[in-house]
């Protein structure tokens, strides 16, 4: 229909292919060397002579895959959402204290459970702890963006905002290093553990609760897409056309703190996606129509992740870093990159 | 037109803020009445209001008291989307909105009528193109908003409000930051909008010579909370146009409509006559220079003014001689030679 369409569908083509491409190379990766024909033969068969690689594809590398897809699908869309009902270009998960409500209901979880609470005991819980941490994490999430919310309803400067999120981030952290500070040495290490972040540890079970949650998170979003449309042209805008602010304020709310929530609860504090990946897929579709949006921000999310995931195992070594840190080495400069060469932020928020 | 139906129409309305138990009345006792068909100007010093009545009336702000009826259902009864359905906005506000088109802008207006994707029907389609002919935006469409003037995006804004296809159109003050010829078109554009697509448009401005010119009636906001609703022509002659804009200093011309920036002379000397056009701006130069016209033949200088090819002539009489001139420049030269200070004030 405009100018930009035959260009927009090229790109979401590549994108897709380019995920595939790199869900491939992530699952073929790995301290363990496996021929790609064996690989092919496990994800499409389920057989394989070598029963430890059957083992290592099915329940490692397979599921960190699908995780790494999870989150990067979730924590872009949330910052997307956030980006537009804030109206602000700096806001995200992470920026805005989120992540550190999700990581207050996680400790609370972990270090006042007691020793029994642990993350090793909560895995063999099953179900009901899964759902117990998913639960507690994004009602500290929820938490957090509520009292953001009702803070936006008095401020209208942008800025001012950011810093009141930056602060109740601060607060929400103090609180989890007081607990810390009264906690056993093997509860701390555990949750010293999970804030560097990790895709490995959602198996089984855990693996179906996330992708129920994400999915369920991601449609939200989709369905609130008409409404984030009419939200781009300001409140009184989107009032006047029909919108119920209030309603779709709470859907947003519902849908970010669901997938931050359930995303930070398994993984662990992952940072910059969440602010990144919106202006990454913004500045590659040059739109701001959330239709095309937010499908085409799971597919960069999708990729970043993916990629992250795959450098994060240095191939070749067996060693692997934490995902956070290679989120955080690999993206903050790419966005540093789009915002000079396209100043896309001022095209986009003004 | 009078006798149609209002589609807006308010009964004893008080309007201001309510905060924390005080309340501040801006304007009370209102009865007005907006009928389709008709462009209503409404006009008031900054601070009278003007922005205050438009929230209310278009509910995004309570009333403190008294009643507002859209075709003659009341305004707080309206659900969101139905309401969203009888008025469309086109307000002052940001737009965070740089990224899209045009014409996906306009495609918003329709948010109202589709589904929960948003996704566009056949009629939805030809509203939209509709819309766009009207406000004749076709070259910007699909130009990202940032890439707009004022003026152009103020257009883009209009039409989204025709996509909405309400038969109400409320405008807070859409010729702001936008230049004179700009201003113009926006003013013949809403006044051709609702005679042509019989549409009732409420717009607040503080272009009173355009509000005179366009509205179909105007509504005057006084400081001291009252509105006075009516012809502009009726409102100029009971002096009601004068009295809300009511300034020291300066003063309104109720026979050309204008406001007098430059206090009559109290000198009369000079005499005016002939061709009327060059006639009115030798008049305007004379005044700025602060000299004295009369109306009387035998006053000490008669200038007669003749049409020519390229503009005018003038011939001076003063004291038994007689200059010819034919630009404004060398009258007003001849004038200083003629009447040195102290007749002339600067």
């Amino acid at each position: 229909m405009t100018q930009h369409t035959p260009n927009r569908r090229w790109t979401l083509l590549f994108l897709g292919i380019l995920a595939i491409a790199l869900f491939c190379l992530d699952i073929m990766l790995g301290s363990v060397a496996i021929p790609f024909k064996e690989v092919f033969r496990i994800v499409t068969t389920g057989e394989s002579e070598n029963r430890a690689w059957l083992f290592i594809i099915e329940k490692i590398r397979l599921p960190k895959a699908i995780t790494a897809i999870l989150a990067g699908c979730g924590l872009s869309v949330s910052g997307l959402q956030m980006q537009t009902l804030f109206r602000n270009p700096l806001a995200g998960p992470s920026e805005l204290g989120i992540t550190a409500g999700a990581g207050l209901g996680v400790a609370a979880v972990m270090l006042a459970g007691g020793s029994s609470a642990s993350m090793y005991a909560i895995s063999q819980l099953g179900i009901s702890g899964s759902w117990l941490i998913i639960g507690m994490a994004s009602l500290g999430s929820a938490g957090v963006l509520a009292l953001i919310l009702l803070i936006a309803g008095r401020i209208r400067d942008n800025v001012i905002l950011l810093i009141v999120g930056v602060m109740i981030g601060t607060i929400t952290l103090s609180i989890v290093s007081i607990w810390q500070y009264f906690s056993q040495p093997e509860q701390l290490q555990e949750y010293i553990m999970w804030t560097f972040g990790s895709l490995g540890g959602v198996t089984g079970y855990h693996l179906y609760v996330l992708s129920g949650v994400v999915t369920g998170g991601l449609l939200l979003a989709f369905a609130s897409s008409k409404s984030l449309n009419a939200l781009l042209l300001g409140e009184n805008y989107a009032r006047s056309m029909g919108l119920t602010v209030g309603r779709t304020r709470l859907l947003i709310m519902l849908s970010t703190s669901l997938l931050t929530g359930s995303i930070t609860a398994f993984c662990g504090p992952i940072g910059f996606v969440g602010i990144a990946i919106p202006h990454i897929t913004r500045s590659l579709l040059g739109t701001s129509n959330h239709r095309v949006l937010i499908p085409a921000t799971c597919l960069t999310g999708t990729v970043l992740l993916l990629l992250c995931d795959i450098i994060a195992q240095l191939p070749g070594s067996q060693t692997v870093i934490p995902i956070n840190v290679v989120t955080s080495l690999l993206g903050a400069p790419v966005v540093i990159w789009i915002i000079v060469r396209r100043n896309n932020l001022r095209s986009s928020f003004s | 037109m009078k006798n149609q139906k209002a589609i807006v129409e308010t009964r004893s309305l008080a309007i201001g803020y309510r905060s924390s138990g005080t309340e501040r009345t801006i304007a009370s006792h209102l009865d007005l009445q907006l009928r389709p068909g008709s462009l209503v100007c409404l006009l008031g010093s900054n601070g009278a209001g003007k922005s205050t009545l438009m929230r209310t009336l278009s509910g995004l702000q309570p009333a403190l008291t008294g009643e507002i009826t859209i075709d003659n259902r009341p305004l707080d009864d309206l659900k969101p989307a139905e309401l969203a359905q009888k008025l469309s906005l086109v307000l002052t506000d940001r737009i965070d909105a740089g990224n899209l088109t045009a014409r996906e802008v306009v495609a918003l207006g329709r948010t109202p009528y589709t589904g929960w994707l948003g996704t566009l029907t056949k009629d939805d389609h030809s509203q939209i193109a509709h819309s766009i002919e009207q406000t004749g935006i076709t070259p910007l469409l699909d130009r990202h908003m940032h890439q707009l003037s004022d003026g152009e995006r103020q257009k883009v804004m209009l039409a989204r409000a025709l996509a909405q296809d309400t038969p109400l159109i409320l405008l807070d003050e859409p010729t702001a930051h936008l230049d004179l010829p700009n201003r113009v078109e926006m003013m013949r554009l809403l006044h051709t909008l609702a005679r042509g697509m019989h549409k009732a448009i409420l717009l607040s401005t503080h272009e009173l010579d355009l509000a005179l010119q366009t509205a179909d009636e105007l509504w005057l906001m006084h400081p001291d909370g009252k509105i006075l609703a009516g012809l502009p022509e009726d409102l100029v002659l009971s002096g009601a146009f004068e009295a809300t804009f009511a300034r020291n200093g300066f003063s309104f011309d109720r026979t050309t409509g204008t406001f007098i920036i430059h206090q009559p002379a109290d000198n009369a000397q000079i005499c005016l006559e002939g061709a009327a056009k060059p006639l009115f701006w030798i008049k305007r130069a004379l005044q700025r220079e602060g000299l004295g016209i009369s109306a009387h033949r035998d006053a000490p200088c008669l200038i007669k003014v003749f049409e020519a090819e390229n503009g005018f002539e003038a011939e001076i009489s003063f004291q038994n001689k007689q200059v010819k001139v034919s630009s404004v420049q060398a009258l007003i030269g001849q004038m200083h030679v003629f009447f040195p200070s102290p007749h002339i004030r600067v």
